[in-house]
């Protein structure tokens, strides 16, 4: 028995400000779907402008979700993450177009096979790529901020090229699965089916990772990373190897999405990563560096806007998410659901 | 004296640009607790990290039974059976208190029976098993640390000022921990501003100065000599 004196601590309930305060970034998704409506002001176009903007945000929370730990975790830069956008859109492309008799024939299990097959190869190659470009391009420049963003952009644009020697320069024109084409009519809106699969695909891939990350080691030790890497090498753990597993597994995200994309747009050109990074890095940022969850939130927000603000007001759309990140970040400097501390 | 478990044989580390350790000797013995002391800035966090692996050191052995740790990465030397507890704590804010427990025992699942004695130590690391470790005071927090380092039997624990900042009644609790700590034999290098504490819980003591150690010997002989604290650490209060 120590001398000090009785010490029964209490956590003080928060208050309803502050609950409100914390709960506030996932309220925001419904609160933009609600607010859709009286701006679209006619039901069945909401709903088939939410459905569209769902799937977007899906897609780009697919393939941001990478880019925010491997910041995260190893304070990493990667602006050649979007090469593995492009890569993965042509190498599933490729793969659906070979398996021509699947994705052609009136099947929705032969459909989904192809798809599914197609989605496995761009996974499989650009984690591959992913690792090679993490030995040769990041490795390197661990710390440097300035030389990652160089060094990374070069990469980007040798692949870039790399997939025009490859593939030709061309944009390639390309039709979804026979099943996955057309819309289905809900409550006098129609739905288009590839949006609903994405969807589906993104809220699976989304509870996934969570599952992963609350109830594993591995997902315990890169939450643990991103907040403080040192501590967790203390620890005992080699944060080095966790740092490459997330990079590969961040790239076949990437690779993913641009499967799930290239789909979705129906044409995939080698500079459609690219201009998908500026969509990517404004999800990282509002959602804050290091946050899977925030980044999902973002994904969703900057999907739904986008999808919103085309409908009402066209020539405001390219400058809709710029505005939301500019609110965002006057709102929470740090991005919706920080993370990463300051180092 | 019995073997020493630890040992540094003139360790040099810069941070930067700056100089830090000229050299430090320094020899911890197993089984007992060597206190590290000294004015602010002469080193002994520094010396923490670079047996930790944290600060690379540039010149001098760092041996862990009779096995040179001096170019082993941090997660090694952590396997090596190094329990560390930084000055800031290190706590994963974001993460449960059980979480941050769970990491602590690197090679296995917790046991229960050690964690029920860590229980026993910091009774609120139970009452706040499942909440966020963000939302622990600062002696919670601490506590959390310590209990960190004591999630597996470690064969040195690096402990830096656990006592800092801390109001009196968790400093007691803290105390009476880490007594129990030494009770089972453990071997302890600690950084302590604390006198009182130090004096306390100390067995050997190593005095550092402007990046080296300047004096070693027994607690109990720095504690009894005022004339050389006042010359070593310029201690002028009065220890009760």
């Amino acid at each position: 028995m120590s001398a000090a004196p009785d010490h029964t601590p209490t956590m003080a309930a928060l208050g309803l400000a502050e609950k409100l305060g914390r709960a506030m970034p996932l309220l925001l998704v419904p609160l933009l779907i609600l607010i859709g409506i009286p701006a679209v002001g006619n039901t069945s176009s909401w709903l088939t402008l939410t459905v569209s903007g769902l799937a977007m945000g899906m897609m780009i929370f697919i393939m941001a979700s990478g880019l925010t730990l491997v910041f995260g975790l190893m304070d990493v830069i990667n602006f050649g993450h979007g090469a593995f956008i492009s890569v993965g859109a042509f190498v599933g492309i490729s793969t659906l177009a070979a398996l021509g008799s699947w994705s052609g024939a009136p099947s929705l299990v032969l459909n989904l096979a192809a798809v599914l097959a197609a989605a496995i190869a761009a996974m499989a190659v650009t984690g591959a790529l992913g690792w090679g470009f993490e030995r040769v391009i990041v490795k390197p420049v661990y710390g440097a901020h300035l030389k990652q963003i160089l060094v990374t952009v070069g990469g980007l644009i040798v692949i870039e090229q790399l997939i025009a020697v490859i593939w030709g320069p061309e944009e390639i024109f390309l039709t979804r699965p026979e099943s996955l084409k057309g819309a289905i009519t809900f409550a006098g809106a129609a739905l288009e089916k590839y949006r609903l699969l994405a969807v589906g695909v993104g809220l699976v891939l989304f509870v996934a990772m969570r599952l992963v990350f609350r109830r594993t080691k591995i997902g315990l030790i890169v939450r643990a990373g991103v907040e403080n890497g040192e501590m967790v090498e203390a620890l005992g753990y080699r944060l080095r190897r966790v740092f490459i597993g997330t990079f590969i597994a961040g790239s076949a995200l990437a690779g993913l999405g641009g499967v799930m994309w290239g789909l979705y747009e129906e044409v995939i050109t080698a500079g459609m990563g690219e201009e998908m990074m500026i969509l990517v890095f404004i999800v990282v940022i509002i959602g804050g560096l290091g946050s899977v969850e925030g980044a999902f939130i973002g994904a969703l927000l900057v999907g739904l806007l986008q999808n919103y603000v085309a409908y009402v007001e066209p020539k405001a759309a390219l400058v809709s998410n710029i505005g939301l990140m500019t609110a965002i970040l006057m709102w929470r400097p740090q991005g919706m659901m920080p993370v990463v501390k300051a180092k | 004296m019995s073997e020493p478990l630890l040992r540094l044989e003139g360790v040099e580390t810069d941070i930067g640009r700056y100089h830090i350790l000229h050299g430090v000797d320094l020899t911890v013995p197993t089984g007992a607790v060597t206190m590290l002391l000294g004015r602010n800035g002469v080193g002994k966090t520094t010396t923490l990290r670079s047996i930790m692996g944290h600060w690379p050191t540039k010149a001098g052995r760092i041996v862990l039974d009779w096995q040179d740790i001096a170019a082993w990465p941090t997660p090694d030397r952590a396997r090596a059976g190094i329990g560390y507890v930084p000055e800031n704590m290190g706590i994963f804010t974001d993460l449960t208190v059980e979480e941050n427990m769970v990491l602590a025992a690197a090679s296995g699942p917790l046991d229960p029976a050690r964690l029920e004695t860590i229980f026993e130590a910091f009774p609120p690391l139970r009452t706040f098993w499942r909440n966020e470790a963000g939302n622990l005071s600062g002696g919670q927090k601490q506590m959390l640390s310590i209990a960190r380092a004591m999630a597996e039997r470690r064969r040195l624990y690096l402990i830096d000022e656990p006592t800092k900042g801390l109001a009196p009644a968790i400093v007691a609790t803290m105390a009476s921990a880490l007594k129990r700590l030494k009770a089972d034999g453990a071997t302890i290098l600690m950084v302590e501003q604390n006198f009182a504490v130090a004096k306390a819980l100390g067995d050997h003591a190593a005095v550092m100065d402007d990046g080296r150690v300047a004096w070693t010997g027994s607690m109990a002989e720095l504690a009894g000599d005022a004339d050389l604290q006042q010359r070593l650490m310029g201690l002028s209060m009065e220890v009760p």
